[in-house]
C-alpha cells in the first residue's frame, strides 16, 4: 500500500447524504479482475447521460474541478455494496482522501486498506469545506495525516483518527504481514475449535 | 462472570490476539466467495507467493453474474471473471460450486441450505448482504477485496469491536405482513446509518415466532441501516433447520453443537449500547416510493411531501429521490402502475418466498405488459419449486421461471430494467440505476410483488387474499 502523509489538491464538492457505492461505480464495471482502470467509470450514471454525453452539470465535468484530489460529501458516503471498486475507482480518477460527516463502515475499512484517507469532520466543517469548494472553484485543500489536519483557505480543522490506523497509513504497512506474526496464536485458536465447526470437505451427502 | 451479549460471547470466543492500542485479530471459520470480488484478491496472494490458509472453510460459488434464462450464455467479461475463479479455485485448492452444480446458488442462500452456516461461528463474504447468516446466531459480516485476501491468507480478519443494538420487536404480525415489511418497518424507525458501527442483535417475541427463512430476510437487510452484522440467537426453531443438511455435524458432534449453541444468548443483564423498539402490530404491507430502503410507506399510503421534512440533508435526499423515481408528493402506491416485478434474490429468493409469491399467482393470471422475473435463490431452491409444482403455476400466470442467480437485484447478467422502467421487486436495495441504468424500483414482499404483476399496479395483498377466501 501506498503510505499516506500529506496530500494537497483541489476540493471536490458533492453536496448529498448517503452516496452508494452502486452510483460511485456501477455494476456493470466490476466484472474486470484487475485493480486498475475503473476511474474513467467513477459516479458513470452522474457523469454521462444514457447515450455517453458529459453531463455539463455535474461537478466532475467542471474543468474548474478537474484533477481534484479532495472529494468533500455528506452523511454515510459509501454506503450499500462491499465493492472495493468504489476505492479503486476514486483513486484511479486522482482522489487521495474523502472528507464526509460519515462514512459506512465497509466503505472505510476499504479506503483505509488500499491507502484513499477516509476523514470524518463534524457538520460545521464539512459545510464550510463544501461552501468554500462551490464559492471558490479550484480552492485547494492539505490533508495532512502526522498533523490530522484539514485546511483550505482561512479554514483549519483537526480531524480524529484511530492511532493504529494512522500508523499503518503513515507506513503504509501490510496488513497480512502484521497478522502472520500472530501466526502460533492463530494456530492455537485452530488446535481447540471444536468438531462441529464448518468444514466444507465433511459433506455427509455426496456432492455430484 | 460478568453479563454479556450474544455477539460478546461470539467476539471472545474468536477473539485471536489483539494489537496493542489497534484492532483485534479475530479467528473466520467460514469464508464465501464468489466471482465479482475476489479476481484480486487471489492474484494479490499470486504476486506475494501465498496460500490459501484454510481451504477446507472456504467455500466459492457463482452468483453475481451468471445468465439466468434457459439460452442465457454470460458476456464475454463475465465469462473471463466466472473462469478466473475456477481457475483461482483449482490451483488454491478451494471448493467451488459453479454454474450448473446442483448446489450453485446465491452465496448467501447456499451457505445455509447446505448446512455450512452454524450458530457461534464467524463469517464473513466480500459482499455486503452477508448479515444473512447472523440469523442463525453466526457473527457474519461483508468485507472488502482488500480483506478476502487477508482472509485467504491468514483466516483472520483485524477488526476493531463494534458496539451493540438490541432492536427488540413485539407484538402480534397482523395478517398480510411478512418478515420483509418488518424489516422495512426497522429501517424507517433506524434510518440508512443509525445502526453503523453496531452488530445489530435482533429480539423479542415476534423474532422468537419467524421462521429460519423470515430471520434471514430480517438480518438480511441490517447492512442497509449501515449495521456491521445483524443477530437472532439460535433456538430450537434454528437447530431443527440445520439438522440433517449436508454439511451439518451428526452424531457426537452434533449433540456437542446443540449443547454449545444453547449457550448463545444475551444475558438478561447485558448491556447494549443502544436499543430501537419496533411494534409490528402497527405494521402493514410496505412499499418504498424512494432510492434508499429506509423511504417507505404503508400500501394505499400517499408518497411524502419532502417540504415537509425538517432535516435538510433528508429533504434534499427526498427530492432527488422522487424527480429520480418520477413521482409527486400525494401520489397513492395504488396509482403506481408497473412495468416489471422481480421475484428473487438474497432477501426474499428461498422457498417459502416463492411458495407465497404462488400462493398469490395459483389461478390468475399476470397483468398485460408487465414482465414478470421468478430467479430462485438456488439451484436446489429451484428444484424444490419444481418438485412442489410452483414453476408451473408461475408460468401458467405468465411469468418466467428462470435458474438461480443474483439476477435483477443488481443487473449484473441480462436481467435489467430499460431507463425509465418502474419495478416490484423483493430485493434489497432501491438505489439509483440499481436495476438497471435509469430503472425505478421499489421493495416490496414477495406476496405484495406477486398481487402487482396481477394488478399492474400497487394492491394491497391482503384485499387479493381476502377476494379468494370469500
Amino acid at each position: 500500500m501506498r503510505p499516506f502523509r500529506c496530500e494537497h489538491g483541489r476540493l471536490v464538492p458533492l453536496d448529498r447524504a448517503d452516496v452508494d457505492t452502486d452510483q460511485i461505480i456501477p455494476k456493470q464495471f466490476l466484472k474486470r479482475i484487475e485493480r486498475t482502470g475503473y476511474g474513467d467509470f467513477l459516479f458513470n450514471d452522474w457523469r454521462y447521460d444514457a447515450g455517453g454525453r458529459s453531463r455539463p452539470d455535474f461537478v466532475l465535468n467542471r474543468p474548474e474541478y478537474a484533477g481534484g484530489a479532495v472529494l468533500v460529501a455528506g452523511r454515510n458516503f459509501g454506503c450499500g455494496s462491499s465493492r472495493e471498486h468504489a476505492v479503486w475507482a476514486l483513486q484511479d480518477h486522482g482522489f487521495r482522501a474523502v472528507v464526509a460527516e460519515s462514512f459506512a463502515d465497509i466503505f472505510r475499512g476499504n479506503a483505509l486498506k488500499s491507502g484513499l484517507l477516509p476523514v470524518t469532520l463534524p457538520p460545521a466543517g464539512v459545510r464550510a469545506l463544501l461552501d468554500l469548494a462551490a464559492q471558490e472553484p479550484g480552492s485547494e485543500g492539505i490533508v495532512d495525516l502526522e498533523e490530522q489536519t484539514v485546511s483550505a483557505g482561512s479554514l483549519r480543522y483537526r480531524f480524529e483518527i484511530d492511532a493504529f490506523e494512522r500508523r499503518c497509513l503513515l507506513d503504509g504497512l501490510d496488513d497480512i504481514a502484521l497478522t502472520l506474526e500472530h501466526s502460533a496464536a492463530i494456530a492455537a485458536h485452530e488446535a481447540g475449535r471444536p468438531a462441529w465447526m464448518p468444514n466444507v470437505r465433511r459433506a455427509a451427502v455426496g456432492s455430484s | 462472570m460478568t453479563s454479556r451479549t450474544l455477539f460478546e460471547r461470539i467476539w471472545d470466543g474468536h477473539l485471536v490476539a489483539q494489537e496493542p492500542g489497534g484492532p483485534a485479530v479475530v479467528y473466520v471459520d467460514l469464508h464465501l466467495v464468489h466471482e465479482v470480488t475476489s479476481p484480486q484478491a487471489f492474484e494479490a496472494l499470486r504476486l506475494e507467493r501465498r496460500r490459501v490458509r484454510r481451504p477446507d472453510q472456504v467455500l466459492a460459488t457463482m452468483d453475481h453474474n451468471v445468465p439466468t434464462a434457459a439460452a442465457g450464455a454470460p458476456d464475454e467479461v463475465s465469462r473471463a471473471q466466472m473462469d478466473a475463479l475456477e481457475r483461482n479455485c483449482a490451483e488454491q485448492g478451494v471448493t467451488c460450486f459453479g454454474v450448473g452444480h446442483p448446489w450453485q446458488g446465491i452465496v448467501h442462500v447456499i451457505g445455509p441450505e447446505l448446512g455450512l452456516t452454524l450458530p457461534g461461528t464467524v463469517i464473513v463474504c466480500g459482499d455486503s448482504h452477508t448479515a444473512t447468516h447472523g440469523a442463525f446466531g453466526a457473527f457474519a459480516l461483508g468485507i472488502g477485496t482488500s480483506e478476502v485476501e487477508h482472509v485467504l491468507a491468514t483466516q483472520c480478519l483485524r477488526l476493531a469491536r463494534p458496539r451493540t443494538l438490541d432492536v427488540q420487536i413485539e407484538g402480534d404480525v397482523p395478517f398480510g405482513v411478512t418478515a420483509k415489511d418488518v424489516a422495512l418497518g426497522v429501517l424507517r424507525a433506524v434510518g440508512t446509518s443509525g445502526a453503523a458501527g453496531h452488530v445489530v442483535e435482533y429480539s423479542g417475541d415476534a423474532v422468537r415466532r419467524m421462521s429460519m427463512e423470515e430471520r434471514m430476510t430480517l438480518c438480511n437487510l441490517t447492512i442497509e441501516a449501515g449495521g456491521r452484522a445483524g443477530l437472532v440467537a439460535p433456538d430450537d426453531t434454528t437447530f431443527e433447520y440445520i439438522r440433517g443438511r449436508p454439511f451439518a455435524p451428526t452424531g457426537a458432534a452434533w449433540d456437542a453443537a446443540v449443547a454449545e449453541w444453547r449457550q448463545l444468548r444475551s444475558d438478561a443483564q447485558a448491556g447494549f449500547d443502544a436499543t430501537v423498539s419496533v411494534d409490528v402490530a402497527t405494521l402493514a404491507p410496505t412499499v418504498t416510493w424512494g432510492t434508499n430502503p429506509a423511504q417507505s410507506i404503508p400500501v394505499g399510503g400517499a408518497v411524502p411531501d419532502p417540504a415537509a421534512l425538517s432535516d435538510p440533508a433528508a429533504r434534499d435526499s427526498a427530492q432527488r429521490a422522487l424527480e429520480y423515481m418520477g413521482l409527486t408528493p400525494g401520489t397513492r402506491t395504488n396509482d403506481i402502475a408497473l412495468d416489471a416485478v422481480f421475484i428473487g434474490s438474497c432477501t426474499n429468493g428461498r422457498i417459502e418466498d416463492l411458495r407465497a409469491a404462488a400462493g398469490v399467482l395459483r389461478g390468475r393470471r399476470v397483468h398485460e405488459g408487465v414482465r414478470v422475473l421468478v430467479v430462485p435463490g438456488s439451484a436446489q431452491v429451484k428444484a424444490q419449486a419444481e418438485a412442489e409444482g410452483l414453476d408451473a403455476v408461475f408460468r401458467s400466470a405468465g411469468a418466467e421461471w428462470r435458474s438461480s442467480g443474483c439476477s435483477m437485484c443488481l443487473g449484473m447478467n441480462a436481467d435489467v430494467l430499460q431507463p425509465g422502467e418502474r419495478c416490484a421487486s423483493t430485493s434489497n436495495r432501491n438505489f439509483e440505476g440499481r436495476q438497471g441504468r435509469g430503472g425505478r424500483t421499489h421493495l416490496v414482499s414477495p406476496p405484495m410483488a406477486a398481487a402487482a404483476a396481477v394488478a399492474g399496479r400497487f394492491v394491497d395483498v391482503r384485499e387479493l387474499s381476502e377476494a379468494r377466501a370469500s
